[in-house]
């Protein structure tokens, strides 16, 4: 072994080297205050090595990277792990780079002959902010794109930015240039010009040695052990709140895939907030409020920042620093708040946020399946439960309701014009229809034409004389009509109740109930009156009647005012297969354990 | 480095203090390095493809005459993430041996992986990449081939419309499978 280490030493000089690590004059002897420098080397190796084998798993494209993110987060051993280490630990390095500057300016460390040294720290600072900004885009959903979107639009609004953000994100609009470029800055350009200036910045703080807190307690000592010891300690220390700020969260979180068509609550990561804050300020507002305060502001406060070693030689020089230092941060704590307190009180963006959780949660549940090779935006755009409400929301909800609201739980002080749909073509949905006491409530038929119509009458006159077995023969009909629609609701009760249901078809097109006086049923009867009720509330059936529910086999000319959703070509085909599907209930429901 | 006087060198009592920093260190670069090489070794937990039969084509489109017809083979495919359904994932020379009995060989050279064309005029089988050549059965004909096994034959069933698996069926299906090139006997790949 020693002969193996003299042979090395002897072409490489490593014992000399290893001996100018190890054995660095500490001023004063070992101090817990001297750690901080070392802690940001330890998050750095910490990114590097996650880093790596996250990129083993990343795929930067737009039809890819979330996918790539999602497998790493739900799919892989320990992939949360290595993932959450990479997220949380980029946020610690953001604390420990403020404490890190703070200790210099406080301890008057970037005053001669280290002024180099200083501006190495700063460029550090700003290279370690700008790995946090392309980071954050690269799983591509929601919140990275929503927020990295807003950071790219700024540069394109200085002059001539319009060509920097192009060349910055690759083309004209977001798309997988986007991530090639900024997966190269973070993964390979930012990190190498990090290495080779914190390579500068060790050589020259060796070169100077530290800045001693005096008086010295003790005399001087050497870096090892005693310092290299508290050194770990410290970062064991780091280490140990990254851990559990990941295992408490389970990871970063991951957010439904980036989707420009969708609304989204944007926000910058909370150690970009203030800037997020102060550009809300009322004096930062137009156009050029707007450059002067995501551009000017934060370049005269760097430059300030970079002077400080010219500013500390003055009399008063070191205490504006400190003033300045410590109301740069006050100032940013206060915008942050700001921003949190704003967003806490902000119902609309918390109601925002609550939406895309439940889409992210959603679009998880549906990628355990396998995603399609367009992409895991596919599985939400085709997913019932997460477009049906919006369709109807917005073509559906003037007229109708659904369980009392538009589908998105927002009730409508509108009028209400058609009837509910929630449960539409159930058992207990049909039983209310034809209950005297309820036809003509706006439940049904309240708020339309067909209020005190024919099959008003016919609830109200008829039903309501029903003796014991015609009453009993209507939970047969009823029976045997809502099975038409085959909901998975009732897919139980339905074959449970098969003789009954037979029982019931026959009863539908018997003299007793009259359905077919009006009604079409199974080819007996006419639809001149009336709609078909064959395959009544089935997929088949509800489409045609959204498609178009003045076609002789629904309402004809008697429809009330519903446009022919696909003849007028409101919706397309597929959108009116989505509502139909959403709500029949038809959707994939994941097993829950 | 420029300190103005050399420090002393630790003695032995700092052992503990020493041990303490290596062992740390240790640990803090170990945790993040351990749960990443878990991360890499993901793919060992993960299972192949299944080989199940798959619907390959009619049983009249192989040639009566012993011709060796290929034919690509369309099965879900599960590539990390996506699932992908009909995708082509290989071919299949298909051969009818018998009435009601057809054989099955995958397009793969077993050396390589490279893929084998079949010379109908000189009804055997050719490898581009080595020159190899193989009998209609599959077995190695040139004794040069680097080839260490026959082609791999694949298990056929022979299924009317309906699905169920007959002698008489019309429907052509293949289990198929891909196996590790290069060694001496048949591993799913």
């Amino acid at each position: 072994m020693k002969a193996l280490l003299d042979w090395i030493d002897h072409r490489t000089g490593s014992k000399k080297l290893l001996h100018e690590l190890l054995f660095e004059n500490v001023p004063g002897g070992a101090r817990w205050r001297y750690a901080w420098g070392s802690t940001l080397i330890f998050c750095f190796a910490i990114q590097v090595i996650t880093g790596i084998f996250l990129w083993l798993a990343y795929s930067p494209s737009s039809q890819t990277a979330w996918e790539s993110v999602y497998f790493i987060q739900h799919q892989m051993w320990g992939g949360w792990f290595v993932r959450g280490l990479h997220h949380y630990t980029a946020q610690a390095m953001t604390v420990l780079l403020a404490l890190h500057l703070m200790q210099v300016v406080i301890d008057g460390a970037y005053k001669a002959p280290r002024e180099i040294n200083f501006w190495t720290g700063v460029l550090l600072l700003l290279l370690v902010l700008a790995l946090s900004l392309t980071g954050y885009l690269l799983p591509w959903d929601q919140k990275g794109y929503g927020a990295t979107a807003v950071a790219t639009g700024i540069v394109g609004i200085v002059p001539g930015g319009g060509y920097l953000e192009r060349l910055l994100i690759g083309a004209s609009t977001y798309g997988h240039h986007t991530l090639t470029r900024f997966f190269a800055l973070h993964a390979g350009i930012i990190p190498g010009a990090i290495i080779a200036f914190i390579v500068a910045h060790v050589y020259l703080f060796r070169r100077h040695g530290l800045t001693p807190k005096l008086p010295k307690k003790k005399p001087d000592a050497a870096f090892w052990p005693d310092q290299v010891f508290r050194d770990a300690v410290v970062c064991l220390a780091v280490l140990v709140v990254i851990v559990f700020f990941n295992i408490r969260s389970h990871g970063a979180g991951l957010d439904a895939p980036a989707d420009p068509s969708e609304p989204y609550p944007a926000r910058p990561e909370w150690y970009f907030l203030f800037l997020f804050q102060m550009l809300k300020l009322p004096i930062f507002k137009g156009h050029l409020g707007e450059i002067v305060g995501a551009m000017l502001v934060p370049a005269v406060v760097m430059a300030v920042v970079i002077a400080m070693p010219y500013i500390g030689r003055t009399v008063r020089g070191h205490r504006f620093n400190l003033g300045f230092l410590w109301a740069s941060l006050g100032a940013m704590a206060a915008l942050t708040y700001m921003a949190m307190n704003d967003d806490r009180n902000n119902p609309s963006f918390q109601a925002d946020v609550q939406a895309a959780k439940r889409q992210a949660e959603r679009v998880i549940a549906l990628a355990g399946n396998g995603i399609p090779t367009t992409g895991a935006i596919t599985l939400l755009r085709n997913d019932p439960l997460t477009q049906g409400p919006k369709i109807f929301a917005l073509n559906c909800a003037s007229c109708h309701r659904f369980d009392g609201h538009d589908g998105l739980g927002v009730v409508s002080k509108e009028a209400i014009k058609g009837a509910d749909l929630k449960d539409f073509a159930s058992r207990e949905w049909l039983a209310g229809l034809l209950d005297p006491e309820r036809v003509d409530s706006l439940h049904y038929f309240g708020g339309t034409k067909a209020k005190g119509g024919k099959m008003s009458k016919f609830v109200k006159d008829d039903v309501a004389g029903f003796d014991a077995l015609q009453k009993a023969e209507l939970v047969k009909g009823i029976a045997a009509l809502s099975a038409e629609a085959g909901l998975k609701s009732q897919k139980a009760i339905d074959q449970r109740d098969d003789a009954l249901i037979l029982e019931g078809r026959k009863l539908l097109v018997g003299d007793s109930l009259t359905c077919v006086d009006c009604h079409e049923y199974r080819g007996v009867g006419d639809t001149s009156v009336a709609p078909d009720l064959t395959g009544y509330g089935s997929r088949e059936w509800l489409i045609a009647f959204i498609s178009d529910p003045s076609h002789p086999r629904f309402y004809g000319a008697r429809n009330d005012r519903m446009p022919s959703f696909a003849t007028e070509k409101i919706l397309t085909p597929q959108e009116i297969g989505l509502v139909t599907d959403w709500i029949r209930r038809e959707w994939y429901e994941p097993n829950k354990p | 480095m420029v300190p103005s006087s050399l420090p002393p060198h630790p003695d032995r009592r700092n052992f503990l203090t020493k041990a303490a920093a290596v062992v740390i260190g240790g640990v803090v670069t170990l945790i993040p390095a351990a749960a990443g090489l878990l991360v890499f070794f993901d793919p060992l937990r993960r299972k192949s493809d299944a080989g199940g039969f798959v619907r390959v084509g009619t049983l009249s489109a192989i040639p009566e005459n012993g011709v060796a017809q290929k034919v690509q083979v369309l099965k879900t495919k599960t590539d990390v993430w996506n699932v992908v359904p009909d995708e082509p994932v290989g071919a299949v020379y298909l051969q009818r041996i018998a009435p009601g009995k057809v054989r099955a060989l995958n397009a793969k050279c077993p050396h390589a992986g490279c893929f084998v064309n079949f010379k109908p005029g000189e009804n055997k089988f050719h490898c581009p990449c080595h020159d190899s050549t193989f009998a209609m059965d599959g077995q190695i004909l040139n004794p040069k081939s680097p080839s260490p096994r026959p082609l791999d034959e694949l298990e056929v069933q022979l299924r009317a419309p309906d699905g169920t698996v007959t002698p008489d069926g019309t429907e052509v299906y293949v289990k198929f499978q891909n196996y590790r090139v290069g060694l001496k006997n048949k591993e799913p790949a």
